[in-house]
C-alpha cells in the first residue's frame, strides 16, 4: 500500500510501546457485537497503471467540450483557463494546506483570500466580500437569510427569472425558517414585471431578489427596483450566475443592491460537471457582522509587520454554535485561489474586454439566429452570452438531433418553466470558434 | 513596496501595489465579430480596480505566497478531527481529465454516462462503508451535509405527524451540529459527555421525549473515543420516534471495522476532503455525501442517478424529497478523487488504512502521556485529546504550546477544540505518517513540555521561526480591515 509508510518492524516497535499485542487489541473499545467482520463489499484494489486506465475509460463515456461544440451556460460556463491557473492551484503548498485557523503558518492563503475579497468587492461594487459560499445557489439561499435576520421580517420577494435550482435551493433552505418565499413574474422582454413587484412589496417583505443578469441572460437596469424595495424598508439583492457580465455591465452595487451573490465558476474553474462553484458574496459594511462564513482582516504581528488573519470569528459556529449566522464552515477556498490567479492574469483591462467579446460573439449569434426562419428569441431585453430560442421542434428534439453532429446545443426549458416550454437557452463564449457558431447555424438551418 | 527582501526572506506585496498600468497577463483570441454596444444605461460606470500585470508577475506572486504556507505536502498537520492525511496526486491527475473537467452539468444523459456510471458506484461503496441504504452526493462539505440530514429527518417526522421542536446535541460535538439545527428550525439541546468522555445511554433516556426530534452524535467522537454505548442510546431514541444523525467526520477510525449504521444510525454525513483523500485547499471545496437508512430515502434531494436498462439517467420527479441543497449535481470534481481513492484502496487497503490511523493515534498517547495530561483513561481510537494542565503551573497555556510547535516545523495540532476539555490540545495524526514523523513530532512536544517547566516566557512569545511574529487578532477585529484601501495606493 504506496500511501502506508509503516514496517512490519515498525508496527511491532508501536504496539510494544502501547502495550497491545496486535493491531486488533487497539479496537477493544468497540463492542463485539458491532464489529464489522467480513470484507467490505468493494471492489478490489486497483495498481495505479490500471487505475489510470479505468478513470480514462469512464472519462471517455462523456462528450466533453474539447471535442464537443457545447453552447450550454445556465449557471455553468466554458471559458478559457489560463494555464497558469491550474499549475499554481496544484502547488502542494495552496492544494493541501488546511482553513487557515494558525495565521503564523498560513499567510499564503490568507493574504490570497484578502486579495480575492478585495476583487470581488470592486467587481460587485460592494464595500466587502466574504471569503467564499459553496455556490452561487446556496450564497443566495445565504443572502436570504442574512435580509431576513436584519430587518427581522419573514418575506422575500424572488424573481421568476432567477436561476430555477437557485430558486430551489432557497425553499429548501427557508422552509422550515418561517420565511415566506414569493415569486414575481417576468415580463415579454424578459424583465422582472415592475407592477407585479409594487403590488407584491410590503411592511413584511425583507427582500426583493433578482437575477443579474437572471436565467435567460436578459440584463436589465435594477435602479428602480432597489429604490422600490427602499421605500418599502426591504434590501435588494441581486444573484449572478455570470459574472463576467460585470466587464461591461452596471454592478450590483452602482445599481443601489444591498448585497450582491454571484456563482463565480466563470473566473477560472473548469465546469466539472457543475462543481465545485465558487459562493461569492458581498454586501454594505454595516451588515458585516450578520454575514455568514469566513472573512480575512489585515492586522500586524507582534513587530509590528503587515499580516492577515481570519476575524469576526464571533458570528460563526465555532464559537457562536447554535447562534452562529451560519452552519459553513469548509466553504471553497481553492476555487477562489483559482478566481483571484485568473482575474490578476486577465487584469483591469483583460476582464472588460473578455466580457465586450462574450457579447459581441454572443449578439452575432442571436442574431444570426432569429434570421433563420421558423426560429424566434423569446426576449426582447439585452442579453450577456446567453438567450432563450425558440425553435419550430421540441427543444428535447433539437437537442437530440444536434448530439449527432457532436454539437451540444442548448438546454430545454420545459422542466421549470412550463410556459417556455417550447423555448431552449443557447450560449456562446470566446470558447465558440466561429466554425463552430457557422456549423451550429447550418446545423438548426437544416432542421425541419 | 518592493519585491526585494533580504537572502531568501522575500517580502511580497499585494497584487494591487505591484500592478503597473498597462499590463496585461491574458491573450484573447482575435474576434471577427462585429463590435456591438450595450444600451448606455446598463453600462458599467467604474471600472473594477482589478491588478494589471504580467504572467510573470502573477506566477511569481502566487508561488511566493504558497511559500508561506504550512501544507501537508511540506510536513506532519496533526490537527484533531480533520483527518489531514497525504493527497494522492493520481486524485488530482483524473479529475482533470478533459472527459470530467470539461462536462456541462445540463448535457443530455446519455453523453454523461462516464460521470453518471461513478456517480452511481459512489453512492453503492459509501453505502457499503457506511452500513447504510441509500446515499446522495449532492452536499458541498460536512456542514452542508448535516443540514441535508436534519432536513431529512425534519421531513420523516413532519410526514409522521408533527416535526417535534428539539434536536440532543452531546456537548463535545462540533459547532457546525448545533448551527445546522436551528438553521433547520429546531432548538439545540446540549447534552452532556460523561466523566468518562462518552455519550451515556442513561442521559440520553432522561433527555428523549416526544418532542426530540433526534439525536446528532459524532462516533468516535471528538475526543477520539468510540461511543461503547451507541447501540443502547439509538435504540432509545427510536423508542421515542426519534432518529439518530451521525456526524461522520470520523469515518477514518471506522473503516471495514464498524458501521454506523449496523450500530443503529439512521442519517450520516461523510466529509470526502477527510477520510477520502481530496486535499482541503485551504478550507475547501469539500464534499458531504449523506448516508441513510432505507426509510429516510423517499426524501432525499433531487435530482437522483438511477440506474435504467439502457444506462443511467438522472430523476427528478421525486415527491417526498426535500428538494435541492445546491445546484447541479454536487462538487464532481471532489467526488472523481474519492471514487479514485477507494478503487485505489479495495476493501483491504481500507481496512489497514483505520488500523494505522488508530495505531498511530494510540502510539502519540503512549509517547505523549507523561508529559501532557490526559483527561481521559480509556482506550483511543484515531485521534487524541491531551489538556494544559501540567504546563499551567508554570503560566504556559495551550496556545503557547500550539504556537512553539511551529518553531520546530509543525503545523499545530487543533487547540480549545473540544470545548468540554479545558485548554485541549487534539492530535490526529493518520495513517500517512511514518514512525518517524511521529517521533520527531512527540521529541519536539516532549522538549517543548520541559521548556514550559524552564523557561515559560521563551513560550509565551512563540513562535520564533516563522514569516510573521505572533498576530495581533484583537486589532483585526477591532479596526476591520477587509480589502485593500485603494486611496493610500503610491
Ligand atoms: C466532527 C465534525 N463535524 C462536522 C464538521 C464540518 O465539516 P465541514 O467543515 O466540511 O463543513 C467537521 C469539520 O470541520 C468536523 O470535524
Amino acid at each position: 500500500m504506496r500511501y502506508l509508510p509503516h514496517t512490519d518492524q515498525e508496527i511491532r516497535e508501536m504496539l510494544k510501546t502501547i502495550g497491545v499485542a496486535d493491531v486488533n487489541g487497539l479496537f477493544s473499545s468497540v463492542p463485539d457485537s458491532l464489529v464489522f467482520k467480513r470484507p467490505l463489499d468493494i471492489p478490489p484494489a486497483l495498481s495505479e497503471i490500471h487505475l489510470r486506465n479505468h478513470l480514462r475509460d469512464l472519462s471517455r463515456r462523456n462528450a466533453h467540450g474539447e471535442e464537443w461544440s457545447l453552447f450550454l451556460g445556465g449557471g455553468c460556463y466554458s471559458h478559457y483557463i489560463p494555464s497558469s491557473v491550474s499549475y499554481l492551484i496544484s502547488r502542494g503548498e495552496f492544494l493541501t494546506a488546511y482553513t487557515p485557523y494558525q495565521p503564523e503558518v498560513s499567510q499564503g492563503t490568507l493574504q490570497a483570500i484578502f486579495e480575492y475579497q478585495t476583487m470581488m468587492a470592486e467587481i460587485l461594487g460592494l464595500e466587502v466580500a466574504n471569503a467564499s459560499q459553496y455556490d452561487g445557489s446556496t450564497a443566495s439561499a445565504e443572502a436570504i437569510r442574512l435580509a431576513v435576520a436584519v430587518k427581522k421580517r419573514r418575506k422575500a420577494l424572488v424573481a421568476r427569472s432567477l436561476h430555477p435550482e437557485y430558486r430551489q435551493v432557497i425553499l429548501t433552505y427557508l422552509k422550515n425558517e418561517g420565511v415566506s418565499v414569493e415569486e414575481i413574474p417576468f415580463t415579454p422582454e424578459g424583465a422582472l414585471d415592475r407592477p407585479a413587484l409594487k403590488k407584491a412589496l410590503d411592511r413584511e417583505t425583507a427582500c426583493v431578489v433578482a437575477g443579474y443578469p437572471n436565467f435567460f441572460g436578459v440584463v436589465e437596469d435594477l435602479s428602480d427596483v432597489a429604490e422600490a424595495a427602499h421605500a418599502a424598508g426591504a434590501l435588494l439583492i441581486t444573484s449572478t450566475p455570470e459574472p463576467l457580465a460585470l466587464g461591461i455591465f452596471r454592478s450590483p452595487g452602482e445599481m443601489g443592491a444591498d448585497i450582491a451573490v454571484a456563482e463565480g465558476q466563470s473566473f477560472g474553474n473548469a465546469m466539472s460537471f457543475g462543481g465545485p462553484g465558487l459562493g461569492v458574496f458581498a454586501c454594505r459594511k454595516e451588515y458585516v457582522r450578520s454575514m455568514p462564513g469566513r472573512l480575512v482582516g489585515e492586522t500586524v504581528d507582534a513587530e509590528g509587520q503587515r499580516g492577515f488573519v481570519l476575524t469576526l470569528a464571533t458570528r460563526e459556529q465555532h464559537i457562536r454554535r447554535e447562534k452562529a449566522t451560519s452552519n459553513i464552515c469548509t466553504n471553497v477556498a481553492l476555487c477562489a485561489l483559482a478566481a483571484t490567479i485568473t482575474l490578476a492574469l486577465w487584469g483591469k483591462q483583460g476582464f472588460k474586454e473578455l466580457a465586450r467579446m462574450n457579447f459581441d460573439r454572443s449578439q452575432d449569434l442571436k442574431e444570426r439566429l432569429a434570421a433563420l426562419p421558423g426560429l424566434r428569441i423569446a426576449f426582447s431585453g439585452t442579453t450577456f452570452n446567453e438567450f432563450v430560442v425558440l425553435p419550430r421542434q421540441k427543444p428535447t428534439d433539437v437537442v437530440a438531433k444536434l448530439v449527432d453532429d457532436k454539437i451540444l446545443a442548448g438546454i430545454p426549458l420545459w422542466r421549470w418553466y412550463p410556459e417556455l416550454a417550447e423555448g431552449f437557452l443557447v450560449c456562446a463564449t470566446e470558447m465558440n470558434t466561429d466554425e463552430q457558431i457557422d456549423r451550429f447555424v447550418a446545423a438548426l438551418r437544416r432542421l425541419p | 513596496m518592493s519585491t526585494g527582501g533580504r537572502g531568501f526572506q522575500f517580502q511580497e506585496p499585494l497584487l494591487f501595489e505591484i500592478s503597473r498600468e498597462g499590463r496585461q497577463g491574458f491573450s484573447l483570441p482575435s474576434s471577427t465579430k462585429p463590435r456591438r454596444e450595450p444600451p448606455e444605461a446598463l453600462r458599467r460606470l467604474n471600472d473594477p480596480r482589478l491588478p494589471e500585470l504580467s504572467e510573470p508577475d502573477v506566477v511569481r506572486h502566487f508561488t511566493r505566497l504558497s511559500q508561506w504556507n504550512f501544507s501537508i505536502d511540506t510536513n506532519f498537520y496533526p490537527l484533531g478531527s480533520c483527518t489531514m492525511k497525504h493527497n494522492p496526486r493520481v486524485n488530482e491527475e483524473v479529475a482533470r481529465y478533459t472527459g470530467f473537467a470539461h462536462v456541462h452539468p445540463y448535457q443530455p444523459d446519455e453523453t454523461v454516462q462516464g460521470c453518471l456510471a461513478l456517480m452511481h458506484a459512489l453512492e453503492r461503496y459509501l453505502a457499503e462503508i457506511s452500513g447504510m441504504d441509500a446515499v446522495t452526493l449532492q452536499p458541498a462539505a460536512g456542514a452542508h451535509g448535516e443540514l441535508t440530514g436534519i432536513l431529512l429527518i425534519r421531513a420523516f417526522q413532519t410526514a409522521t405527524g408533527n416535526p417535534r421542536r428539539k434536536i440532543l446535541i452531546p456537548d463535545s460535538a462540533h459547532g457546525t451540529n448545533p448551527a445546522t439545527a436551528s438553521m433547520v428550525g429546531y432548538e439545540a439541546v446540549p447534552v452532556k459527555t460523561g466523566r468518562e468522555g462518552r455519550t451515556l445511554a442513561s442521559v440520553i433516556a432522561q433527555e428523549m421525549n416526544e418532542d426530540v426530534a433526534g439525536l446528532m452524535i459524532t462516533n468516535p467522537n471528538t475526543l477520539g473515543l468510540y461511543e461503547t454505548e451507541i447501540r443502547d442510546i439509538c435504540d432509545i431514541v427510536h423508542s421515542k420516534g426519534g432518529l439518530v444523525y451521525g456526524d461522520g467526520a470520523n469515518m477514518n477510525a471506522l473503516l471495514s471495522k464498524a458501521r454506523p449504521g449496523d450500530a443503529g444510525i439512521d442519517v450520516l454525513h461523510i466529509n470526502l476532503h477527510k477520510t477520502f483523500t481530496t486535499p482541503h485547499g485551504g478550507g475547501g471545496p469539500g464534499a458531504g455525501p449523506v448516508a441513510v437508512k432505507k426509510t429516510l430515502e423517499p426524501y432525499l434531494p433531487v435530482p437522483r442517478v438511477v440506474q435504467k436498462e439502457n444506462g443511467f439517467a438522472v430523476e427528478h420527479n421525486r415527491p417526498q424529497s426535500v428538494g435541492r441543497v445546491k445546484s447541479f449535481f454536487g462538487n464532481f470534481g471532489m467526488l472523481v478523487r474519492a471514487y479514485t481513492y477507494i478503487r485505489e484502496m479495495g476493501p483491504e487497503g481500507l481496512k489497514r488504512v483505520t488500523e494505522l490511523a488508530v495505531l498511530n493515534a494510540n502510539y502519540v498517547r503512549a509517547r505523549l502521556k507523561d508529559s501532557y495530561h490526559l483527561p481521559f483513561e480509556t482506550g483511543q481510537m484515531h485521534e487524541v485529546v491531551f489538556s494544559d494542565k501540567f504546563q499551567k503551573e508554570n503560566g504556559v497555556t495551550t496556545i503557547d504550546v500550539a504556537k512553539r510547535l511551529m518553531d520546530y516545523g509543525f503545523a499545530p495540532p487543533t487547540i480549545y477544540f473540544p470545548l468540554v476539555v479545558f485548554g485541549a490540545i487534539m492530535i490526529e495524526p493518520t495513517e500517512t505518517e511514518s514512525k518517524e514523523t511521529l517521533d520527531r513530532f512527540c521529541d519536539a512536544m516532549i522538549a517543548i513540555a520541559e521548556e514550559a517547566k524552564k523557561d515559560p516566557e521563551l513560550l509565551r512569545k512563540a513562535p520564533y521561526q516563522t514569516k510573521l511574529r505572533r498576530l495581533d487578532e484583537a486589532k483585526a477585529a477591532r479596526e476591520l480591515k477587509l480589502r485593500f484601501d485603494f486611496t493610500n495606493k503610491r
